[in-house]
């Protein structure tokens, strides 16, 4: 029988930490801080709303790029966030989570041979993505003496070219690393110079812990040249309802739909009018959240730090990523081990890139009560590392 | 600012350590110690109570809200009554409202006839109170902000990217 599969897609291996997570599933008993989504259930006016629309039989598709009534909502969230105006119309369209928004993005976007620029440790699909798109992953390797920033230089010296488009993942999974005003305004004047695009993925901008949070497409020159990604999973507790949505230039959007259009049709039905309320009627919930979040934070840097385990501050998504290079094991041996002896489960930072070794990505999606029980069993397992080294 | 994180970190869990809540909240341990005597000298913290579901402690407990209509006279305002009531230590909230009647009382008791004989042989026969409409509380589904059902488990997958 001839190969029934296409080369490209065997070509992509699947997640190199897959034994591990084989491990935690079948470890029945543990406490996890491996998750990444919300712990909080979707805000019950939010959840309300999609049953209602249940309720009145709207089980129908929408139009492919979404409600008109979603898009102005969204339209008008951007601009009052970040001060940038979309035409909901012809800027502005529904997809199924972020993650749809990242492909047809890289679709729409991609020639063969195109570089794209993936910023690492990162979110685990971007790599893939791209090379379904035909593209070429490069890949910049942040440093954590940057708290795992993307600097300009660090861009510059990437840009080749072949560089097509720059993805900018910040506030970062797994890091929790952000970029702030500066940041951006040094980045937006390479891309501008290299003439190259940029995807910005801004799943997680509700979830920041500073003032002032900035976008790439609030640079002069940036928004014509930027596809903006958002969605309603991270701020409003809202993963499996599948809801992202995408900001982009028209001339790139329109190509976007088209594949949207054949391969997905419209984004749920149920979940759209429900992203409506979210957006008309969610900033409280999204603000609780974001303060039970911050608590969490500062609770977990105060306790690596007790434990003398090296941690820069992050200020963005739920995540910290502390180093555990001191122990002489990989990231993966060390969440085994953790894992097995302690009953914990985190995720090596392998699992989002090579640079991530060396480092665990520790989610507090979860509340302290959870949180102290882990970090105690973390705080023995790390004492007996300790002594076993003396 | 504090204060309102305080307050609101508190209202739902008055037994934090205040070591642990000065990390949470970014601040010091000594300033968010005198904050908080501060708030209780002021009165903002009347006190740190614990929420019990009686029900299921077997013992015998019966609450009721009791709607009650009062009179006033010449010179006396509702404080004056409300005092009345709110002294016996039966009693475990009062409350002013707007609408058909005018106080709102919860009282505590062993057994319906316990609050009954309360409502009628107290309450009722005070020269102020005009009448009053007692309602058995049959099950509690929420209170204080706080649902009593059991809380479900934690249905996401263990680790996800």
């Amino acid at each position: 029988m001839r190969n029934p599969l296409n080369k490209k897609v065997e070509s992509i291996k699947p997640s190199g930490i897959r034994k591990f997570f084989d491990i935690v599933s079948e470890m029945k008993d543990a406490i996890s801080l491996g998750v990444g989504e919300p712990d909080f259930d979707t805000p019950w006016h939010v959840r309300e709303e999609g049953i209602y629309s249940l309720e009145k039989g709207r089980t129908f598709y929408t139009s492919n790029a979404g409600l008109k009534d979603l898009k102005n909502e969204i339209s008008a969230y951007v601009k009052r966030k970040l001060g940038v105006v979309y035409d909901p119309d012809s800027e502005v369209f529904v997809t199924v989570g972020g993650s749809e928004g990242i492909d047809m993005a890289l679709r729409a976007m991609l020639d063969p041979g195109d570089e794209v620029l993936i910023p690492q440790p990162c979110y685990v699909s971007y790599d893939p993505c791209t090379v379904l798109a035909g593209g070429v992953p490069v890949f910049i390797n942040l440093k954590a003496e940057n708290d795992f920033r993307l600097t300009a230089a660090e861009l510059e010296e990437a840009i080749t070219e072949k560089t097509k488009l720059l993805i900018l993942p910040f506030p970062n999974n797994p890091t929790g690393a952000v970029l702030e005003r500066k940041d951006l305004e040094e980045i937006a004047k390479v891309v501008e110079k290299h003439d190259i695009f940029v995807l910005t993925d801004e799943i997680y901008c509700e979830l920041y812990y500073k003032d002032d949070y900035a976008s790439i497409i609030q640079m002069p020159g940036m928004k014509e040249r930027t596809v903006y990604i958002n969605g309603f999973s991270k701020a409003y507790a809202m993963t499996g309802w599948r809801m992202g949505y995408v900001c982009a230039p028209a001339v790139i959007l329109k190509q976007m739909l088209k594949i949207h259009q054949f391969a997905i049709m419209c984004a749920p039905t149920t979940s759209q009018y429900a992203a409506i309320e979210a957006l008309k009627n969610g900033d409280e919930d999204v603000r609780m959240m974001r303060d039970a979040y911050n608590q969490r934070r500062r609770y977990l840097m105060h306790a690596f730090k007790q434990m003398g385990l090296p941690c820069f501050e992050p200020f963005g998504a739920f995540y910290v990523f502390p180093c555990i290079k001191e122990f002489g094991m990989t990231s993966e041996e060390f969440a085994t081990r953790l894992l097995e002896e302690e009953k914990v489960a985190v995720v090596p930072g392998t699992a989002f890139g090579d640079c991530g070794e060396g480092y665990l990505r520790i989610s507090y999606a979860y509340s302290i009560d959870n949180l102290k029980v882990a970090i105690g069993r973390i705080e023995r397992f790390v004492g007996r590392l300790k002594d076993e080294k003396k | 600012m504090l204060r309102d994180e305080i307050l609101s970190t508190i209202e739902k869990n008055s037994r934090v350590d205040i070591a642990e809540l000065a990390v949470r909240l970014g601040s010091e341990e000594e300033v968010i110690a005198e904050e908080m005597s501060k708030m209780e000298e002021e009165g903002v913290i009347c006190g740190y109570h614990t929420m019990i579901d009686w029900e299921k402690t077997g013992m015998e407990k019966v609450t009721a809200l009791i709607e009650v209509n009062v009179t006033l006279q010449r010179g006396q305002g509702f404080d004056g009554i409300a005092e009345h009531i709110y002294k016996y230590p039966e009693v475990k909230s009062v409350y002013l409202i707007s609408g058909g009647y005018d106080l709102l009382v919860t009282i505590e008791g062993k057994s319906i006839k316990e609050v009954s004989s309360f409502v009628h042989s107290k309450l009722s026969t005070m020269e102020n109170v005009l009448s009053t409409s007692t309602h058995f509380i049959l099950k509690k589904y929420k209170d204080h902000g706080t649902i009593m059902a059991k809380k479900p488990e934690d249905e996401r997958q263990l680790v996800t990217p």
